[in-house]
């Protein structure tokens, strides 16, 4: 009986010598997607000096702040592309919920006469674009996006693929005699959206949410196809500014003037590109493992049910 | 009250208009919706007609610009497809994608099989965790990691690794030849874990009778993985695979934009569908050139993406998006 036992355990096991090599491929591949931003983040903390001597470590030579420091003394362009950045998050993101969940509701409605109308104008989207140039032209010239906050936020509102999501998270998830008890209550179709639909559907609503702030945070490409202004910015565009030159730092602050030759070349560039990285990446990382789990349950249900 | 309402005026009024009134909740919540895809999705399909024409600015106003100039009919495609760009970003844009579509199907099947069937649950969310982690960075973040390394002058690589072997500093940004791996191996460090965990998602949602069954019958471990687990998740493999075909036309603009910093020298192999209309659109101001690229992009990927949508239907009416 014993015997047959252990027989059984490792047929719906790994035997251990399988699960140790299992283990030490996961944890290497693991490592390849942790170290670089430990790289970066060592950088950050390392003296200028020293980085021109021996190159970007895993273990700073010299340790200095001095980069953060620099940063936030010197470079009120960067405090200021991080504000863009979080204003721009935090207003795409509700806006853009709101907007989808309302979208999302009536087509999600089985009595709704023209759900299938509206689902292939959403879906059209998906299939045919009028291209980078057309929507370009337009943006600029028509919707006047061109150094506007705007120019941030529009352009992400609608993602049909997360609007059928949500679409189908309704469905399945919000019982039509809900809705019919509701309506026999007398209550009107918005108060039946925002006090009864809106809060069951919440674990869908915060995946899509999730989805979406991490769309408007980690945003280069509108800002580089709209924003001229120094003052709207965002951070992730501004950092792909200082890599060909950090005198993008200074454009922002009138104040230094005729200083600016002085503190290009006293300033930390390598260190504070890094730095501005991690200050970049910060928030993400540090509540990564909040939102892991909800991101999860958006990825399933947007792969497996369209 | 019902009857008193057939009797108002609104008898008179137009039958759409009597529609709308029934329905005007449910039209007031689609109304933003609508006016952003009108706006921003729609209106663009009908600027396409700029690829046809010589479009010239004459009075600040896009549409009465757009209606004035010149048709030339298909001339702007002649000019982009006698230029030898045209082959080389079609070229790079499908050979990246079919090798990201091989390796990260590949890899992430293999890995998420590797986290199922590790004994600790601890350690196998950690991995899972760590392996999600890239897909939540920017490309921007993603060139600056890339860049400690592979900075010529003060990269991980050239600055410790091969200077401690005692071999030469390899200028990263102007050598093509090591691109193409670079951009797979970054591509799928983005991916892979994410892709991983919708695997590992329908693994875990296999009916575990069918394992249990297998136990009793004697088989191995390695049999279960290849006669049950396999099997079974095989319709999410096809129908992940297709919705990555669907795109096969499309190139993310961070990853062959930003990673390789913009950089001229490795244009033949960086250089996709994206890549080019946004630099000639952006950089060189080229509206003939980058529309027609553009154009060209939505059409074929337009195709694309209907027949592999036909193709996911024929597998699994639910996965299909339309």
């Amino acid at each position: 009986m014993g015997k047959e036992q252990t027989e059984f355990n490792r047929l719906s096991a790994v035997s251990a010598k399988t699960n140790a090599i299992l283990n030490i491929i996961l944890l290497g591949y693991a490592l390849v997607c942790i170290l670089p931003l430990v790289l970066v983040i060592s950088v950050s903390l390392t003296d200028e000096s020293t980085l021109a001597l021996y190159g970007y470590r895993f273990f700073p030579k010299k340790f200095s702040i001095y980069a953060y420091e620099f940063i936030f003394s010197t470079g009120s362009q960067v405090v200021s592309a991080y504000g863009i950045t979080i204003l721009v998050t935090v207003l795409g993101t509700i806006l853009s919920i709101l907007i989808m969940a309302l979208y999302a509701y009536p087509i999600s409605r089985r009595d709704f006469k023209y759900k299938n109308f509206f689902t292939f104008f959403l879906i059209f989207t998906m299939l045919f674009n009028g291209g980078m140039v057309s929507t370009y032209l337009i943006g600029v010239n028509v919707l006047k996006l061109k150094d506007s906050i705007w120019g941030l936020i529009f352009p992400y509102l609608m993602n049909a693929f997360w609007v059928i999501i949500l679409r189908t998270f309704f469905k399945t998830n919000i019982p039509d005699s809900l809705i019919e008890a509701a309506r026999i209550d007398g209550a009107g179709e918005f108060t039946i959206f925002f006090r009864i639909v809106m809060p069951l559907a919440l674990p869908g609503l915060a995946t899509i949410a999730l989805f979406a702030t991490l769309q408007y945070w980690n945003d280069w490409f509108l800002a580089a196809l709209y924003i001229n202004d120094p003052k709207l910015v965002p951070l992730p565009y501004l950092l792909y500014q200082v890599q060909t030159s950090m005198q993008y730092l200074l454009q922002n602050s009138s104040n230094i003037g005729g200083m600016s030759g002085d503190i290009l070349s006293k300033m930390p560039s390598e260190a504070a590109r890094m730095a501005m990285v991690v200050i970049g990446v910060g928030p993400i990382v540090l509540t990564f493992p909040f939102f892991q789990k909800y991101l999860v349950k958006g990825l399933t249900v947007g792969a497996i049910k369209g | 009250m019902k009857g008193k309402e057939i009797l108002s005026p609104s008898r008179t009024s137009p039958a759409w208009w009597r529609e709308i009134k029934k329905n005007r909740a449910m039209f007031l919540m689609l109304l933003p919706g609508v006016l952003v895809l009108l706006l921003y999705n729609y209106l663009p399909m009908f600027g396409i007609i700029i690829a046809f024409k010589n479009f010239m600015f004459y009075d600040g106003n896009f549409f009465t610009s757009l209606f004035k100039s010149e048709w030339i009919g298909l001339r702007n495609f002649e000019f982009l497809f006698k230029t030898p760009d045209a082959f080389v970003i079609t070229r790079n844009t499908l050979l990246y994608n079919l090798v990201f579509i091989t390796s990260c199907t590949i890899v992430s099947l293999a890995f998420a099989i590797m986290l199922n069937e590790i004994r600790s649950r601890k350690l196998s969310r950690f991995y899972q965790g760590s392996m999600f982690l890239p897909y939540f960075l920017s490309w921007i973040v993603a060139s600056y990691l890339l860049y400690s390394f592979i900075s010529p002058d003060k990269g991980f690589i050239n600055m410790t690794i091969l200077k401690s072997l005692g071999k030469q500093p390899i200028a990263w940004y102007s050598e093509p030849k090591y691109w193409p791996y670079i951009i797979v191996l970054i591509n799928g460090w983005k991916w892979i874990g994410n892709n991983c965990i919708i695997y590992l998602a329908s693994i875990i949602g296999i009916d575990q009778e069918f394992y249990e069954a297998a136990r009793i019958d004697g088989a191995s471990r390695w049999q279960q993985v290849i006669h049950i687990t396999l099997p079974q998740i095989t319709p999410v493999i096809i129908v992940m695979f297709l919705i990555f075909v669907g795109r096969i036309f499309n190139s993310d603009l961070g990853l062959f934009y930003q990673v390789p910093r913009n950089a001229g020298m490795l244009y033949p192999v960086t250089q996709t569908i994206d890549v080019y209309v946004f630099n000639s659109l952006m950089r060189m101001g080229d509206i003939g050139m980058s529309s027609a690229a553009a154009l060209y992009q939505s059409v074929v990927g337009f195709i694309t993406i209907v027949a592999a949508n036909y193709a996911v239907r024929k597998i699994d009416p639910d996965s299909a998006i339309f």
